[in-house]
């Protein structure tokens, strides 16, 4: 069984499967990917990187595609600073 | 076809057709308005929206200055989708001899009472972060603004008509002039007065104005919010809106209440496709990322284009139009609609019911051309 | 940010069924050929996580797409046409300048999502869109989910995540059951769909299934916690940890609008032979219209093999192309989307998501573009791609025409928009 990858959400470590998209790791730490003009928290809609809803802050960069970004080991995962 | 009689009709809902009709009814006039496609639809909805004072001549100094100060007068009662904000903009001097104009500038502007600030490039670089370092300084201007165009367009057209004014939409204007409008479906309204406010469709429909059409392409980006404060352009810009023949580019940026940045500008002649130019936009956004190097990174999700109505001495045209007694115009604003839409609207309105203007009207006039080309004959 | 220029006789957009047929058939015909895909594996939506070590039909294909003449380009989103025979596309920190002899545009779907009250929950997502995300690693084991909308997606879906662990609590599709017995009827014609169909009856098997029924409200808060859903005269809220809501698919067709392709009813129009309006290039799969897998397949493997000068290849599929028709047909009137859906709506909820745009402030305005203007609906990053078909099924309203970018693009990658100064890209593979 491969290793299982550990990524950074808010802070928090996240263990995710080899393969694993950012938005799932997001998903599976129980965090929403930002927060919408009017403040609401929105998580992944389409899943294929176009409703924008899954938008995140990767390594530093924002408004990044987290369902179309795999998860590398290490990575530093923010939301909520778009 | 019913033909109805009206004190004034305007042709063109922009913003400027908006203010004119405001103003209009404010004095009791009956006015309609009539557009071939919407509210705030042609350059309105294409530019920057920044009010701004500019100094390239008294005419257009005074122009300027007279609006700005309406639109501050004004901005309790924008509502909010109208984005309202003194922000201020800075000019940016990237050198020496660019520095020399901020303070020929500055002087100009003091004598004129417009208060303004010389920046060092310490203070820019605490001011404006994500400009390059190694700018030589700036002119600040804090009491310039930006505000949200289609929507202020939309907010004075609904003052107009809870003053009684009524709108036409969506049907092309076919033919102006003595006291008649017709549009594209026959309709036919009637007027003592018909005010062209068409833009850059103003030569279409009163042969003879010398407006042309200058193209000009936006970027914005996603949200980044402080990413920029203030609007800022450089000092070039002045050399890209003189030229009256080659395409140019300058650097002018805008921080929008949303958090995006608006990124500008271009300008190119004879040039009658709206397709996205991808030569100039290149250039544009080469441009933009040698003041602001962050803007390499940052997201870019749409790309525009617009025509501004440019004339050749770059004043507006706004009061009576000699060949006919019934028209007028209030066109040929170039970059400049938005911050001079409120000051047109009352020189027009000052003309109509023959009161004095708050600042001289002559450099204004459409007669004005005739006057130049007798004097040059 | 570096850029890379790379030339193709035959450049395919989209790895999907469509793309990677198009993509065999003209490498096996002896053309070079470029696949840009924009996510991190090929597969599309259909075959998302599909390995080439699997058995099965998209293993097969996949295997196929390690031909010596295909260079894949994944993780890379083409967002312009700058000028006849180029495109420009990006990955996360490279600028492309793709050049090709022929283009096969095989942009796939996307699915059409319409409004209702508490839509915009977290847990509440398409279909295909749950889907994709359990793919790429969500766990789904023991979790409630409702699907819901219409659509042959939602079957397959359900299917899917009930072999995952999923407890499916419900699916609800909007379409009559008069509708999906003709449909079922029209699917007699066709061997390979009655087998699917059996092989998702038993996978389904004790799954309620109703039709003429629609969500009316999602609730929960902070998250999703539950769905309320017609069910004939009455209403039944079903408590759920995921909603998987989508209303069958919308074609990609902005690249394809971009050059300048010729629309029919919203569909690239192409001829037997999958050409376009425009010369060079082809259209396969959805964008075309609407038709399963089996339809995308044989549509790429004509595209590649016509693009790869040999239309008599092309040729071999038509009688295969022709039977498929009917069931493009059918799926459309099927799944066609019913009036009362219009009112799903109130006046708060929000259509467009990227700018929080609700229903009452866009009911005023009679176009897209004064909508658009006046509020911002369909201005922010996703192009009006999620609340443009909604807004044309809610308002009647036409679609604007499109620009460059037609995704959005980092700003040094834009600039680049006119420049050909990026280095050549180094050896190819194949001749030449």
């Amino acid at each position: 069984m491969p290793d299982p990858i550990t990524v950074t959400v808010n802070g928090r470590s996240v263990a995710v499967s080899e393969g694993a998209t950012v938005a799932a790791a997001m998903m599976i730490s129980g965090s929403h990917c930002r927060q919408s003009v009017l403040g609401e928290p929105r998580s992944p809609l389409c899943g294929m990187g176009i409703c924008f809803e899954c938008r995140a802050v990767i390594d530093g960069i924002s408004h990044r595609r987290s369902c179309q970004i795999l998860c590398a080991s290490g990575m530093e995962i923010r939301t909520d600073e778009w | 076809m019913s033909a109805a009689a009206y004190d004034v009709i305007i042709v063109g809902a922009g913003i400027v057709g908006a203010a004119c009709a405001d103003e209009c009814a404010r004095h009791g006039m009956r006015v309609r308005v009539v557009d071939q496609e919407m509210v705030g639809g042609g350059a309105t909805a294409a530019g920057m929206g920044h009010i701004v004072v500019m100094d390239d001549s008294e005419a257009q100094f005074a122009l300027t200055r007279y609006s700005q100060r309406l639109w501050q007068e004004l901005r309790s009662e924008l509502p909010d989708d109208v984005e309202y904000e003194q922000c201020g903009t800075i000019w940016v001097a990237a050198d020496d001899e660019e520095m020399d104009e901020v303070r020929r500038k500055q002087l100009y502007y003091s004598l004129r009472e417009v208060p303004v600030e010389v920046l060092t490039a310490t203070d820019l670089e605490c001011l404006e972060p994500n400009l390059r370092c190694a700018m030589a300084g700036g002119l600040l201007v804090p009491e310039d603004g930006v505000l949200y165009p289609p929507c202020a367009a939309r907010f004075l057209m609904e003052r107009a008509r809870s003053r009684g004014a009524s709108l036409d939409l969506g049907v092309p204007v076919a033919e102006i002039g003595k006291g008649r409008v017709r549009l594209a479906n026959g309709t036919e309204f009637s007027a003592g007065t018909i005010v062209n406010a068409a833009g850059a469709w103003s030569p279409a429909l009163t042969p003879g104005i010398d407006v042309k059409k200058r193209k000009g392409h936006l970027v914005i980006t996603d949200r980044y919010p402080g990413f920029v404060r203030h609007q800022l352009v450089e000092l070039g810009y002045l050399k890209s809106a003189h030229s009256s023949t080659t395409d140019s580019v300058a650097f002018n940026v805008q921080p929008r209440r949303t958090g995006q940045v608006l990124i500008g500008s271009s300008r190119q002649y004879g040039v009658e496709s709206k397709d996205v130019d991808h030569a100039i936009v290149s250039r544009m956004l080469e441009r933009a990322q040698e003041y602001m190097p962050a803007l390499a990174h940052t997201s870019a999700i749409r790309v525009w284009t617009g025509f501004r109505a440019a004339t050749p001495d770059k004043l507006p045209l706004i009061g009576a139009w000699p060949q006919d007694s019934t028209l007028y115009l209030a066109t040929g604003h170039e970059g400049l609609g938005i911050t001079t839409s409120l000051a047109s609207a009352r020189l027009l309105v000052d003309q109509l019911t023959g009161r004095r203007s708050a600042i001289p009207s002559e450099p204004y006039l459409p007669s004005r051309a005739a006057s130049m080309e007798h004097a040059h004959a | 940010m570096s850029g890379e220029q790379k030339q193709f006789d035959v450049l395919v957009v989209g790895a999907g069924p469509a793309g990677i047929a198009a993509a065999v058939t003209a490498a096996e015909c002896g053309a070079r050929v470029g696949v840009v895909d924009d996510n991190p594996a090929p597969g599309g939506q259909i075959w998302r996580g599909e390995s080439a070590n699997g058995l099965g039909e998209a293993a097969r294909w996949l295997v196929k797409l390690h031909h010596q003449n295909i260079q894949l380009l994944s993780g890379t989103r083409v967002f312009d046409h700058p000028a006849a025979n180029v495109l420009h596309a990006e990955t996360a920190d490279r600028f492309l300048e793709l050049s090709y002899q022929k283009l096969v545009l095989a942009t796939g779907a996307r699915e059409r999502f319409l409004p209702f009250p508490g839509w915009t929950l977290p847990n509440v997502m398409g279909a295909g869109g749950l889907q994709a995300l359990v793919k790429s690693g969500l766990p789904i084991e023991g979790k409630r989910v409702v699907v819901a909308g219409t659509g042959p997606l939602l079957l397959a879906v359900a299917s899917y995540l009930r072999k995952h662990g999923a407890r499916i609590a419900m699916i609800c599709e909007q379409a009559s059951l008069r509708s999906l017995g003709r449909f079922g009827l029209a699917l007699l014609s066709q061997p390979q769909k009655i087998t699917q169909v059996l092989a998702l009856r038993k996978d389904l098997a004790g799954v309620p299934f109703v039709t003429d029924s629609w969500p009316i409200a999602a609730g929960g808060d902070p998250v999703l916690k539950d769905v309320l859903i017609t069910r004939g005269r009455d209403t039944e809220k079903i408590p759920c940890d995921y909603l998987a809501c989508g209303f069958h698919l919308v074609p990609n067709t902005e690249l394809a609008a971009l050059i300048g392709c010729r629309m029919r009813d919203g569909y690239v129009e192409v001829d037997h032979l999958e050409r376009t309006s425009v010369p060079d290039v082809f259209c396969a799969g959805e964008p075309t219209g609407i038709g399963g897998i089996e339809m995308s397949l044989i549509e790429g493997q004509i595209a590649g093999a016509t693009a790869a000068g040999r239309p008599d290849l092309a040729q071999k599929h038509g009688r295969a192309r022709a039977k498929l028709e009917p069931f493009s047909r059918a799926l459309d009137r099927t799944f066609r989307l019913r009036p009362e859906l219009q009112s799903l709506p109130l006046p708060e909820t929000i259509v467009c998501r990227c700018e929080d745009v609700t229903y009452s402030r866009l009911k005023p305005y009679g176009s897209w573009r004064s909508a658009k203007l006046q509020t911002r609906c369909g201005m922010g990053p996703c192009q009006g791609r999620i609340c443009g078909p909604a807004a044309q099924f809610l308002f009647h309203w036409s679609p604007d025409s499109v620009r460059p970018p037609i995704f959005p693009a980092v700003l040094n990658n834009l600039a680049a928009m006119a420049c050909r100064e990026a280095q050549p890209s180094g050896a190819m593979r194949g001749s030449e």
